[in-house]
């Protein structure tokens, strides 16, 4: 145990205080965090967010349309289509396009409604506008056939959703950004960190052996200690990685970021913004009329970290060290096997092709269970199950909520797949380690297994 | 004497062939031992047993008496042939790794590496990584790691080979020093005229086949022909009944070079009270066999199959 103890303190040391992980360790939560603010800057309410309109249907289709956070209607400056273009061009930056209600325009036949802009207006912001339109239409319409504006008010349905999961205590809110955000970002880590990490482990068996260091570490140290003191110093290297990583996110996006984004303007609407309460109870009681992505806090600093509440932040921090923990040990066991069967790096390629695919599949199976899908349904349920895929798979549905019963078999037959694959591994390794000038293939490799002693 | 390590039956077979068949040794205590034979006769498999990187499939191995188990890897260190260190690591933490690894404490190890690295003057690379130094330097550090834990039983895989001529005076001078202070020393190597001096005793492997061991005085004794060489100048034409010349070459100036065999009974003093009546002798020597001649003969009587192999491997 000594011996093993020795070699993870090596592993690590040597990875640890090597420049590059110094450099990334410091710099990729800066560069994240930078690329995040950048993304959420550009995403905060531009100044052309106003839409110019020309009204020369004389219905006064302006004074019925609604602006929201995104969009402001405002009247358009001249007196014809053309001025109006005109005047537009002079204002375009801080006019997004210009709505043009023809002269021929009617309630009748509803033709005629440009929208000019300066190159391409985004979908989404096309839709918005069309539905405000259609929304000041059919209300001019409903005006037209007798109603009065107080029944109009009455008759439109506004309706809000608000997912409340009933499965967490006192019926928490669910964020569905946060959440899926969440989901995907565990999974892409998982996704990168098995394969990082695996292949450095491959690397480093690798060049034990091109350095012909191999025989002198046998005649010390079982094979079994190499390849599990190798597995595990790199595991504390990932681990240091992440608590870096978390602790440098903490401080940049609770210290540094409320200053960058904190802006005077009072209708700063950010897509993070969420609950001011914090506790589950008033959050229960408010749920009904309070919806959640729609708590501005205007002028106020925005914290990021508001948005993870009524998340299950315990079990997602728990269960994503440990499904990563044991996916690495499971894909990792397999890397070092195939550093050690193969003399040359390249003739890795073909064995690491099968190792990767479970990887690679769950990867692409659980982003679309995200998107599309039912992070509960059969699918992603047997994804979480299988050891191969249940690293990635699992740690995607845990910011959904993933009932106990499941989370704990998953997790047995998680670390049951890892001592067969690093059993399996320990076999491949050991001969392999001192085989030189052999060309491997599947045949051998599996020949290797059951060799004695 | 009493014997460091014993060899008892041992056999060993790969997928594809037998790499020792009943390979039985006995390697005394303080001696310089040469495991000999040609690639691929068994030799690096006969170590790797040793050295309990790969177990025998029948036979058992015994140091000091005492069945081979873990606890005797503190006492073995191993240089192998394919000689590598840690690229990227300093020279001092890697021989405290290696060091370490072999059971040594942490002090224990700092003093001993100190004081072999001012032995062999690598003080100035201490901690410049391996990779910095030249190969010459890089088999220093790795020879130092071998025996950094003053092992009972240092067993060097063809010592010499990739050694400049310097380093490798330095290290047949440390080997002997080794040996002074106790330890047992197994050379293994194909290159035999490279330790025939050094070697107390021999064990020649051929072919997964142990086919000579011993004292090395005593097997050249064995196999001592009986011939000598003379050098001189004059006629001579021998035909005796006590002796055969095998070789005669005529040289300018009426010189002459014999190789002459003595029948039995006859004594060298016969051949050269009859060479002083007969020549002018420039030089009278016996011919001692090598043990790459030996190997030969042996191989040529125990197994002539093999010998064009063996032949084409030495």
């Amino acid at each position: 145990m000594e011996k093993i103890w020795l070699i993870i303190q090596r592993e690590y040391l040597t990875r640890v205080r090597k420049k590059s992980f110094i450099v990334v360790s410091l710099l990729a939560p800066l560069l994240l965090a930078g690329a995040t603010l950048g993304i959420a800057k550009l995403n905060m309410p531009s100044s052309a967010d106003e839409v110019a309109v020309y009204d020369g249907s004389g219905l006064n289709v302006l004074a019925r349309l609604a602006g929201t956070d995104e969009l402001r209607f405002v009247p358009a400056v001249g007196a014809s289509p053309a001025a109006a273009t005109a005047a537009f061009k002079k204002a375009k930056p801080k006019q997004a396009a210009l709505l043009v209600f023809p002269a021929g325009f009617s309630l009748d036949t509803n033709d005629g409604v440009q929208l000019l802009a300066d190159g391409n207006v985004s979908l989404n912001r096309q839709s918005n506008i069309r539905k405000a339109v259609n929304k000041a239409v059919s209300e001019l319409k409903l005006t037209r056939s007798g109603l009065n504006r107080q029944t109009i008010d009455n008759l439109r349905a506004d309706v809000e959703l608000s997912a409340v999961d009933l499965s967490q205590l006192g019926g928490r809110k669910n964020n569905v950004a946060a959440t899926t955000g969440t989901a995907y970002l565990l999974s892409i880590m998982v996704y990168m960190f098995i394969f990082i990490y695996g292949v450095q482990v491959m690397r480093g068996v690798a060049e034990e052996k091109s350095n012909r260091i191999m025989e002198v570490m046998m005649s010390s140290v079982k094979p079994f200690q190499l390849m599990m003191g190798k597995i595990l110093g790199i595991a504390a290297v990932v681990l240091t990685q992440f608590a870096i990583w978390m602790m440098l996110s903490y401080t940049i996006t609770t210290v540094v970021a409320p200053l960058l984004m904190s802006t005077p303007k009072a209708d700063v609407k950010t897509s993070v913004a969420a609950a001011t309460t914090s506790s589950d109870a008033s959050v229960a009681a408010s749920a009904p009329d309070a919806p959640m992505s729609k708590a501005p806090q205007p002028g106020g600093p925005v914290n990021l970290w508001s948005m993870f509440e009524g998340l299950p932040i315990g079990s997602i921090i728990g269960g994503f060290l440990f499904f990563f923990l044991g996916g690495y040990l499971l894909y990792s066991s397999m890397f070092a096997a195939i550093g050690a069967a193969v003399d040359d790096q390249t003739d890795a390629q073909q064995f690491m092709f099968p190792v990767t695919i479970p990887l690679i599949l769950s990867y692409i199976v659980s982003i679309n269970v995200i998107i599309n899908g039912d992070p509960n349904g059969p699918l992603a349920f047997w994804l979480s199950m299988i050891p191969f895929t249940s690293p990635i798979a699992m740690v995607m549905r845990l910011p959904f909520g993933v009932p106990l019963w499941q989370l704990l078999l998953s997790g047995v037959l998680l670390v049951v797949g890892f001592i067969f694959t690093t059993w399996l591994a320990g076999r491949i390794y050991r001969v392999g380690v001192l085989m030189y000038g052999k060309k491997v293939n599947y045949r051998e490799l599996s020949r290797w297994m059951f060799y004695k002693g | 004497m009493n014997n460091i390590l014993q060899a008892i039956d041992v056999h060993k077979a790969y997928a594809a062939h037998v790499a020792l068949n009943g390979v039985s040794l006995d390697i005394p205590e303080r001696s310089i031992f040469g495991l000999l034979g040609p690639n691929g006769a068994g030799k690096t498999s006969l170590i790797r047993i040793i050295t309990q990187i790969t177990g025998a499939d029948a036979g058992e191995i015994r140091f000091r008496g005492e069945k081979l188990n873990p606890s005797h890897i503190a006492h073995i260190g191993y240089l192998p042939e394919e000689r590598g260190l840690y690229k990227k690591m300093r020279v001092g933490e890697q021989l405290l790794y290696l060091a370490r690894l072999k059971g040594l404490s942490k002090a224990d190890a700092t003093d001993r590496i100190k004081k072999w690295i001012d032995r062999l003057d690598l003080r100035p690379w201490v901690s410049k990584n391996v990779e910095d130094l030249s190969k010459g330097m890089q088999q220093k550090v790795q020879f130092i790691a071998t025996v950094l834990h003053e092992p009972a039983l240092i067993i060097l895989d063809e010592p010499f080979s990739g050694f400049d001529p310097i380093n490798a005076n330095l290290i047949k001078d440390e080997i002997l020093e080794l040996r002074e202070r106790g330890a047992t020393i197994i050379f293994s190597t194909h290159r035999m005229e490279s330790v025939e001096e050094l070697c107390d005793n021999i064990a020649l492997i051929n072919r997964s086949h142990k086919v000579l061991d011993g004292p090395v005085g005593k097997i050249k004794d064995t196999f001592k022909t009986n011939t000598y060489e003379v050098e001189g100048k004059g006629r001579l034409m021998v035909i005796h009944p006590d002796f055969e010349v095998l070789e005669h070459k005529e040289r300018e100036n009426g010189h002459f070079y014999d190789r002459i065999r003595l029948h039995h009974n006859t004594t060298p003093n016969d051949l050269l009270r009859y060479l002083i009546g007969n020549v002018e002798i420039h030089a009278f020597r016996e011919q001692i066999p090598s043990i790459n001649d030996i190997f030969i003969r042996r191989v040529q009587e125990t197994m002539p199959e093999t010998l064009e192999t063996a032949n084409t491997l030495l």
